[in-house]
């Protein structure tokens, strides 16, 4: 992989002057993978409907410097795998030279509910293509409704937190671990961390890994989350210390951790600055973080057998 | 010429382009959403260690990077949310109140 | 050289096109189309056909799988019937917003519920206003034959429309009947090579598909979209006065048939037709005025030209493969007495819904509308203008 000040000094190819909110994740997530492209490759993007979509390419202005499709919600995966067919039939009757890469970017809605399947049909095919999630578990673009990838006692717009209501009352599922299961040759889960070494060598890896692959970038949203927009890297930071949102690959089905925390921090640490779990700190809720960490610590235990750690 | 040259709330049906097609990427550079800042970010090159830690996290694209160095930000795109303020080892970045 | 054959309708469609060679084809089975994407994945096994076959997970992502090909400059079709069209129904207006010229060859099946394999037109009549070009098919000649001249159609500049090539399930699609297929050359010649001016894999400039769309835009990209429907009819003549020059069989925007000095005539879409014409013969030979429209472009409707073929009439009777549940009639009858209306054209009018789920349509049938025609002409009035064919009452 290039180095940190190689890949920064590439040009730009998701240009500012997109809508999307100050401080989106989102945003930093589709900005860092495109970063990952080797600057003489080009590339066609898809991208689900969603905030992404509607803020970066407003008629008439698109903020992508590569050629780009949005065609609906619930359909990035077989657009692209119809682009990346079209793409391989041209190149073998020689009306194409140059190499170019195909990356979907969908939101958790576009991704892990009504673009579920899509992304299925892609991944099982096999297609030559990168989809990436970028996670941040709610329906955002539509007003903060919960996804299957809303966490546990969020409160979003369909799951208000009320009188007789704690949020969300399920769990999240993880998408990470359903598309290894497809046995696609590489999967990758990732966040924003220090010089986003960890993203940016997992987005070379996906773009330049021959097959489908997927990557699941967890990409706080301020509004959705309600924490102070400038601290994303700490929010970031914490999923990850706290190991709610484990760094970890499946390569060729062998599961390989990335990170792991010295000190495990307690859930707390990850919830106190989000808005959206303020409820779980007030008294007479102990139980429900008692909760929340029991799942998490289910979870990682598992992540660790996966990864024979 | 560049689509966003002729597409305007003024083009007509038969000029506008076929199904909202583009033909070029990146117009979106010549958007400005600098105007939507609150805060603005002043950056203090004498402090700056040139770690580009503040480069990743900008949303925006707004901190331009030359040959492995940071220049000033892109005042047309920041729209001053203070990640890389944040983000900045060395406190060479400082968050103020816009001033309009 | 013509090649005489005997073929279903799927078998004639997959060889138009096994003939066209196309570069894409995305397709889910689902009956009665199933055979076109059967037969077409064993050109592709044999080596027949230079085409990728994407076996997609289900319609919807036929039909996006189709628009991210067509986008990416390749020449792309699909397949499919009934509640598979009805699943890609949003992306049959994506496609068409996107001036992406997909052939879909659409074999006409009953849409659920409750589940019924059977013809009828509920399908494609659904997707009415998706902004597809619709051509309707009589026989599996005509249904190989409008699939030969489909992406010369949509393909033109002044088009660039999507593009549906309609028969009707089992009785066309199923039916072996005697056709006359072109040479592989011929057709290869016909169609041409696709070189799209705009695409997403054009080496030369990065492009944009498929925008948000704010209220100052959208409006002049439908009209726009609106323009090449209209321009779609010229083209459609203008393809099929080639066609005819290669194949001498001829086509117009309609067929009429024993129309000229017709005084109560019928106005129908599809396998039924063929029926139709045995009853007008069988009423002509006891010396009764009657004709036959038949149409074959539904999409863009030939308005103007079907009020002036039908204006000489007394009475006629529109015939729907399909219910539109307006408490009015059919979509076919809306549309053909719309242009009557505007053309100041005063034959009295009836709307049959027929054939529905595959009830079988006979020659007695369609004796019994035209004797139903008889009698609105000798009563000056129509008494029920909404009707049922072949309903048990």
């Amino acid at each position: 992989m290039a180095n940190f000040k190689e890949i920064m000094s590439r040009p730009e190819r998701l240009t500012g002057g997109h809508r999307m909110c100050a401080g989106c994740g989102g945003t930093i997530a589709a900005r860092n993978v495109l970063k990952a492209l080797k600057p003489e490759d080009k590339a066609v993007i898809a991208n689900a409907t969603g905030c992404l979509e509607v803020s970066t390419f407003m008629y008439p202005y698109t903020a992508w410097k590569d050629s780009y499709i949005h065609n609906a919600f619930e359909n990035a995966g077989a657009t692209l795998s119809g682009a990346e067919t079209a793409y391989n039939v041209l190149k073998k009757k020689g009306k194409i030279n140059s190499t170019y890469k195909f990356i979907a970017f969908g939101g958790d809605g576009g991704t892990y509910d009504i673009g579920f399947q899509s992304l299925s049909g892609a991944m099982e095919r096999n297609h030559d293509l990168v989809y990436v999630c970028y996670d941040n578990g709610a329906y955002m673009n539509t007003g903060i409704q919960r996804s299957s990838a809303t966490p546990h006692f969020a409160d979003t717009t369909t799951t208000p937190v009320g009188s007789v209501s704690t949020g969300k009352p399920q769990n999240r599922k993880d998408l990470a671990e359903i598309i290894a299961s497809h046995h696609v040759p590489y999967v990758g889960q990732t966040t924003f961390i220090g010089n986003f070494s960890d993203l940016h060598s997992k987005a070379e890896k996906a773009i330049y890994t021959k097959g489908a692959t997927f990557l699941n970038i967890m990409a706080p949203c301020p509004r959705g989350w309600r924490y102070a927009t400038e601290d994303i890297m700490h929010v970031c930071k914490m999923a990850v210390e706290t190991c709610y949102w484990p760094l970890f690959e499946v390569i060729d089905g062998k599961w390989v951790l990335n990170y792991k925390p010295k000190t495990k921090l307690p859930v707390e640490e990850f919830l106190k600055p989000q808005g959206r779990f303020k409820h779980l700190f007030k008294k007479g809720n102990e139980d429900l973080i008692a909760q929340f960490q029991k799942e998490v610590d289910e979870r990682w235990e598992q992540l660790l057998r996966f990864c024979e750690e | 010429m560049s689509s966003i040259d002729f597409i305007n709330e003024n083009v007509n049906w038969k000029n506008i382009t076929p199904g909202g097609e583009i033909y070029e990427g990146g117009t979106a550079d010549e958007f400005c959403t600098g105007d939507w800042r609150v805060d603005v970010p002043e950056f203090l090159a004498e402090k700056c260690k040139q770690c580009l830690l503040c480069t990743p996290v900008c949303p925006d694209a707004a901190i331009p990077v030359k040959d492995g160095k940071r220049l000033d930000f892109d005042f047309k795109h920041c729209k001053g949310c203070g990640i890389c303020a944040k983000a900045c080892p060395f406190g060479a970045i400082v968050m103020k109140k816009e001033e309009k | 050289m013509a090649i005489r054959e005997r073929l279903s309708g799927n078998e004639a469609v997959a060889n138009a096109m096994r003939q066209i060679n196309p570069d894409v084809m995305a397709a889910f089975p689902i009956t009665p189309s199933t055979e076109i994407p059967q037969y077409f994945s064993a050109y592709v096994a044999n080596g027949k056909v230079d085409t990728a076959f994407v076996p997609v997970e289900s319609e919807h992502s036929a039909m996006s799988a189709c628009i991210g090909s067509e986008a990416s400059g390749a020449r792309t079709l699909t397949a499919t019937s009934s509640c598979g069209l009805a699943l890609m129904w949003e992306e049959l207006y994506i496609a068409a917003s996107c001036r992406l010229p997909i052939a879909l060859a659409c074999v006409n099946r009953a849409l659920s519920g409750p589940i019924n394999i059977n013809c009828d037109h509920s399908d494609s009549m659904g997707a009415r206003d998706t902004g597809w070009i619709q051509i309707y098919a009589e026989n599996n000649q005509e249904a190989y034959d409008n699939f030969v001249q489909a992406y010369r159609i949509s393909e033109h500049k002044d088009v660039r429309l999507p593009i549906m090539i309609c028969q009707d399930g089992f009785i066309t699609s199923h039916a072996v009947e005697n056709i006359t297929l072109l040479e592989d050359k011929e057709v290869k010649d016909f169609v041409g090579e696709f070189n799209p001016k705009e695409y997403l894999l054009n080496e030369d400039h990065s492009m944009a598909i498929g925008p948000y769309d704010t209220p100052a835009f959208y409006m002049e990209h439908k009209r726009q979209q609106a323009q090449a429907m209209m321009n779609a009819k010229k083209v459609i003549l203008e393809v099929a006065a080639d066609f005819e020059k290669l194949s001498c069989r001829k086509y117009g925007l309609f067929e009429e048939y024993k129309l000229d000095d017709a005084e109560t005539a019928i106005v129908i879409i599809g396998s039924a037709a063929g029926t139709s014409k045995d009853a007008v013969d069988a009423l002509r030979a006891q010396g009764k005025k009657v004709g036959l429209l038949k149409i074959r472009v539904f999409r863009p409707f030939p308005a103007e030209e079907i009020a002036q073929a039908l204006k000489g009439c007394k009475a006629i009777a529109i015939m729907d493969r399909c219910e539109s549940f307006n408490s009015q009639g059919g979509p076919l009858g809306a549309e053909v007495r719309a242009a009557l209306y505007e053309a100041g054209a005063t034959p009295k009018t009836v709307n049959y819904v027929y054939g529905i789920g595959g009830r079988d349509v006979r020659v007695e049938n369609i004796e019994e509308v035209y004797k139903a025609l008889d009698e609105i002409v000798a009563a000056g009035k129509v008494e029920e203008p909404y009707r049922y064919l072949s309903l048990r009452d």
